[in-house]
């Protein structure tokens, strides 16, 4: 057997963005572990300065196509912060719904077409449709209802043109609602089949003792509000975010890693969110996660799959039930009176936590930007992962470890676009 | 190969600076996504497939601008593999939201995003996919609209001119029976200059067109930017007006620069 080995995938497949992998093994020993992120920098947080308050959603949610709604929720809630607006509680409750609708298009998509390819043993999801077509198109009924969600309240899927600093640009009548809640409650049963599906896949045996970061809320799984916390006892208002997390800039990726200030990954995404809020899903999907394999404290990231159904069947429920409460606010936007300041908000991604700060002039211009995505929270423990997984296989083929590494990346749903404001596998053995 | 039936034409799904969501609006065709993937090879499409084949492709769908001289390199390979390169959307038809950089200095953006900016290499100028290689058919959008992409595709594979309109936001304004925001309650609207395709969809949700389709054929933006004027915008708010996500695309960018910022 060869001593030293390197494993290198120059294009990393089913992520969004283009990242790579390097992994260097010498002595049977993993040496080093390398995501690329290659993805070419974006410069976001640059150009918004001078831009105006009114601008700035629509400009962030450039940096992702596959969860803009995370971009725009963080950004106005950041912006309401610095101008002390509370918005209506039909607007809250429009955007929790909105938001529902990106984690239903985005968990689905991530689990049908980036992951389940992985435990079924397919190359891509359309190789997958001629053997597994029920699946498939489960998962496109399903995520086109996400779609359908968020394109009637925001006018698109991508890129949504409704929300604003203040509220929404125009409200919904109850009437279009109510339209939703045939699709969605056919999504829900779609979901729960997809969880049973995926519930019964194969999963490898491995599991790590991880700080899990979300945020939490005192009457609801946390979407667009909370603190954050961690298992092992952070509990801290967003405001104070940068106290505890900073950002660290490494050579192999134009992403920056983001670590808790004491030192040491975390992970932030379904996985913590499940683990951290459980009770909140409720006492029947609490069973049901049980029935699936899945209870707190799950430390095996490749189960995140299961829970990212969990949590699509989670928001089609809620969704259904936010419906139900909707009555037309009197006016869909609050007046805005800009005043200088800074404000940071935080909401839950379909990846996990997302961390926006801005300073604005008295004019409402910003003058500083900064985005915290979740890809780059999730860097440094996918390499941590990866690590770990190439170390208990390190003497199988080369073509297992490549696609057990792959697979152990795309638990993390990573969003490379996101992450450069993100992969190449590369295993060397020596 | 011999074949009684004829070789599926084979697709590539090329990515550069991007957010993605162009790509994604194919993964987004739902119903229609497993015929066109009965009528075409996907044969390279990193974010749906592990597995990539080699070119050569009869059509390249090109997503994303020119921002790293790998990536300038790289698009010329993709040209000489593809004998039909479309490009989609506002990054790869005119250099998207991140050529707002042209005006600035990238080097001192770095600076701003990045710790240790000497670790980041990146062009000057964020520049689309024509300035580059010749481009045979262009999706605008910031996103494309499913339908023109499907429209595409099915016309290039009958061996058809795709229909795919360059009139105004207007027009569809009209069609879908909006309320003209602009005369009715004075907001600022790029609709008059911006070419169709969206659906006219920011009107009908109470807010102006912000050109995510990029200019329409002949647009008249000198008369839009003293509109914008009479309606009591300042010189910034009209130059950010045009500086969106086609803010590099020739006619917007002329506006941009005819604005006289105190």
């Amino acid at each position: 057997m060869k001593t030293r080995r390197v494993i290198h995938v120059p294009v990393l497949a089913r992520v969004e963005g283009e990242g790579g992998l390097y992994i260097r093994v010498q002595g049977g020993r993993v040496m080093d572990v390398k995501l690329n992120i290659y993805e070419p920098p974006r410069f976001f947080e640059a150009f918004l300065r001078g831009r105006s308050w009114q601008e700035a959603p629509d400009i962030v949610a450039r940096i992702c196509g596959i969860c803009p709604i995370a971009y725009q929720m963080s950004c106005v809630q950041a912006m309401e912060q610095i101008f002390g607006l509370t918005v209506d509680p039909m607007v809250r409750l429009l955007r929790r719904l909105i938001y529902c609708g990106e984690w239903i298009e985005s968990h689905t998509l991530h689990v049908g077409m980036l992951h389940a390819p992985d435990f079924l043993g397919y190359d891509d999801s359309l190789a997958m449709a001629k053997d597994h077509p029920q699946f498939v198109q489960d998962v496109l009924a399903l995520k086109k209802t996400g779609n359908d969600l968020m394109g009637l309240l925001g006018g698109r899927e991508i890129h949504p043109v409704s929300l604003c600093v203040g509220g929404f640009y125009r409200a919904p009548t109850r009437r279009q609602l109510q339209a939703m809640v045939g699709p969605l409650e056919r999504a829900r049963d779609l979901a729960l089949r997809l969880l049973r599906r995926v519930a019964a896949f194969d999963f490898p045996d491995f599991n790590l003792d991880y700080e899990f970061v979300a945020l939490s809320h005192p009457s609801e799984y946390a979407i667009t509000e909370g603190r954050i916390v961690s298992n092992r006892g952070l509990n801290i208002p967003v405001t104070a975010y940068e106290d505890h997390f900073i950002e660290q800039h490494v050579a192999h990726s134009n992403a920056l890693h983001s670590i808790r200030r004491q030192g040491g990954s975390y992970l932030v995404g379904p996985l913590a969110r499940f683990n951290l809020n459980f009770a909140q899903l409720g006492e029947e999907l609490s069973k049901l996660a049980q029935e699936c394999g899945v209870s707190p404290p799950c430390r095996n990231p490749f189960r995140s799959i299961i829970v990212r159904m969990l949590e699509t069947l989670f928001a089609c429920e809620e969704a259904l039930r936010l419906i139900a409460c909707y009555e037309p606010p009197e006016r869909p936007c609050v007046d805005v009176t800009p005043r200088a300041g800074i404000g940071t908000a935080c909401t839950e991604a379909p990846r996990g936590l997302i961390y926006h700060r801005y300073q604005v002039d008295e004019n409402g211009n910003i003058l500083a930007a900064k985005i915290v995505p979740p890809t780059s929270q999730n860097q440094k423990q996918i390499e941590e992962d990866l690590r770990r997984v190439v170390d208990g296989m390190i003497d199988k083929s080369e073509a297992e470890i490549t696609w057990r590494s792959e697979q152990a990346v795309r638990n993390y749903d990573p969003c490379i676009s996101c992450a450069t404001h993100f992969l190449k596998l590369h295993l060397e053995r020596s | 190969m011999k074949s009684e039936k004829r070789a599926k034409p084979k697709i590539g799904v090329f990515k550069f600076a991007s957010c993605d969501g162009c790509q994604l609006t194919l993964l987004d065709a739902e119903e229609d996504l497993l015929a066109v993937a009965q009528a075409v090879e996907i044969a390279y499409f990193p974010e749906a497939s592990r597995r990539m084949r080699k070119g050569p492709f009869d059509i390249a769908l090109v997503e994303g601008s020119i921002t790293t001289h790998h990536d300038a390199q790289r698009i010329h390979q993709i040209r000489r593999a593809s004998k039909l390169l479309v490009t989609i959307g506002a990054c790869a038809t005119s250099g998207g939201i991140q050529a707002l950089r042209n005006w600035q200095d990238a080097g001192e953006m770095a600076r701003v995003v990045y710790a240790r900016p000497s670790y980041i290499s990146t062009l000057k100028l964020s520049t689309p996919i024509a300035e580059h290689v010749e481009v045979d058919y262009e999706l605008r959008g910031c996103p494309i609209q499913k339908g023109q992409l499907l429209e595409l595709l099915s016309a290039l594979l009958a061996g058809r001119k795709p229909n795919v309109p360059t009139y105004s936001v207007c027009v569809e304004c009209k069609r879908r029976g909006s309320v003209c925001v602009m005369v009715a309650q004075g907001i600022p609207c790029l609709g008059p200059v911006t070419q169709a395709g969206c659906g006219a969809i920011c009107p009908a949700y109470n807010r102006g067109c912000y050109g995510c389709f990029g200019p329409m054929e002949s647009p008249n933006t000198t008369a839009l930017s003293d509109h914008f004027r009479i309606l009591g915008q300042t010189p910034t708010q009209i130059q950010h007006a045009w500086r969106g996500m086609n803010a590099w695309a020739w006619e917007f960018r002329k506006a941009s620069e005819e604005v006289k910022v105190p």
